[in-house]
């Protein structure tokens, strides 16, 4: 779980940083896009390197649902018969949403890659003009897209304060003052992704890029 | 007080089991919680009814015998506290309580609110000790110890293992008493020589128990009477990575 979250977490900040472009104007973001489907040339031909992060991503995303799976299931075995009583737990809201949010986050990225990437439920859908695509994505009429936007966005802040954490954790981070900083450190990252995340869409929505 | 009990009545372990309430008047405040259970049995045995069966031993929150689930905390309300050091001053007048046994499939019902928690008893036997006779305690300057792994090595060895870490945690994981079990030996020289085969020995053995795995929700620490902190399960998963990049396989000794 901590690897393959530390893999897609780095995609994630990457992929923030390059929706910021959308600030510096049409032609610096199309050509962004256009960029990074050549990136690696001449050494690789054509899109090859972005079919290379695609499998990797692909396989890190499958990795870490067989592994939440897994532990879902290991969980559900572990206790067959319920609490009659059961308060809510102590843990964080992060904490206790990981699974379901996961799911959540699963089909806003199946609905994101048919909305920019196939363009397929994008009302212009034009892959050359990715500025075009985002800018009539997020337009004030289409506001439940921006909507069911910001809920996933801020599904992913909280997988990933828990997540964050949980992968400190995991490898091994066992120090009480090292689990204070792990947990702000989580916090923060969380709260950063989806503030570059959701600058995007709030500023179509505003006329700040249109 | 006059008290409402729903208590888990369990005939035996193949027994479906249910909640059965219990009216209990003429509780003092001043009564550990399994005193007032005691009372509860004493006039349930004068009306010919059986009586409920719990686990108790020491009732001075150090054996780890005890463990109820009350109003859905493990152990009750106070934190750092076992069920038989727990007050009935912590309950209002009046109040309905809710007792369950730990529910885990690693810990099957035995009869009413005892539990079998011999899974525990296998984890230990998977590498919860040193196999080399280090005698009576040593002449403290013979074997120094840095004092903060002597004081972390401490506060694990507290563990009493009433099991509330499992009865606590969303996922049924054991893995609070298993870091704290090994941890108490990781810090210390005298668990260095079979440390990375101890902590695969384990892992294995708590696996095969049937509990779940950590997910660091964090439940376990705050239902823990002694505290063992969460960042025990981080020592944990230090050695078993360090054990993995070694090769180590499970058996002690070797």
């Amino acid at each position: 779980m901590a690897v393959t979250g530390i893999l897609l977490a780095l995609f994630l900040i990457a992929h923030m940083l390059g929706n910021l472009k959308v600030f510096t104007g049409e032609t610096s973001f199309d050509h962004y896009a256009h960029w990074l489907r050549d990136i690696g040339k001449p050494l690789l031909p054509g899109v090859w390197f972005l079919w290379i992060l695609r499998t990797v991503l692909l396989v890190a995303v499958v990795a870490h649902i067989v592994a939440a799976t897994v532990l879902a299931r290991r969980a559900r075995a572990a206790r067959p018969v319920k609490y009659a009583h059961r308060k809510k737990v102590n843990g964080s809201y992060a904490a206790r949403t990981m699974r379901w949010g996961g799911v959540i986050i699963l089909l806003f990225v199946i609905y994101h890659l048919l909305d920019l990437t196939t363009g397929t439920l994008n009302p212009v859908g034009d892959a050359s003009k990715p500025y075009g695509n985002v800018v009539a994505d997020f337009a004030p009429e289409r506001w439940y897209v921006t909507l069911f936007y910001t809920l996933a966005i801020l599904a992913v802040g909280f997988h990933l304060r828990h997540g964050a954490f949980s992968a400190f954790r995991s490898l091994g981070q066992q120090t009480p003052r090292g689990e204070r900083r792990a947990r702000t450190a989580a916090l923060v990252f969380a709260v950063l992704l989806c503030a570059g995340y959701l600058v995007v869409p709030f500023a179509v929505l505003t006329g700040l890029v249109s | 007080m006059n008290l409402t009990l729903r208590i888990w009545r369990q005939k035996g372990p193949e027994d479906k089991g249910r909640m059965v309430t219990y009216p209990v008047d003429d509780v003092s405040p001043d009564m550990s919680f399994l005193e007032m259970l005691d009372v509860l049995n004493e006039r349930l045995i004068l009306s010919g009814e059986d009586p409920v069966a719990f686990d108790h031993d020491c009732r001075e929150g150090i054996c780890g015998m005890c463990g109820l689930m009350i109003n859905g905390d493990a152990h009750g309300p106070q934190r750092g506290t076992t069920a038989c050091q727990l007050h009935m001053r912590q309950f209002k007048d009046g109040e309905t309580i809710d007792i369950e046994p730990w529910r885990a499939s690693a810990f099957p019902v035995i009869k009413d609110l005892v539990v079998n928690r011999g899974a525990f008893d296998k984890i230990i036997a998977a590498g919860g000790y040193v196999t080399a006779p280090t005698g009576s305690a040593p002449e403290a300057h013979s074997t120094p110890v840095a004092k903060a792994n002597a004081d972390a090595a401490f506060e694990s060895a507290a563990c009493i293992g009433c099991g509330a870490c499992v009865a606590a945690c969303p996922n049924g994981s054991g893995m609070l008493f298993t870091a704290a079990k090994l941890t108490q030996l990781s810090l210390l020289p005298q668990g260095q020589p079979e440390r990375y085969t101890r902590v695969i020995g384990m892992v294995d053995a708590h696996d095969e128990a049937g509990f779940g795995g950590c997910t660091n929700a964090g439940e376990c620490t705050p239902a823990c009477p002694k505290g063992i902190p969460l960042n025990t399960i981080g020592r944990l998963n230090r050695d078993y990575l360090a054990a993995t990049a070694k090769g180590a396989n499970n058996t002690p000794g070797s």
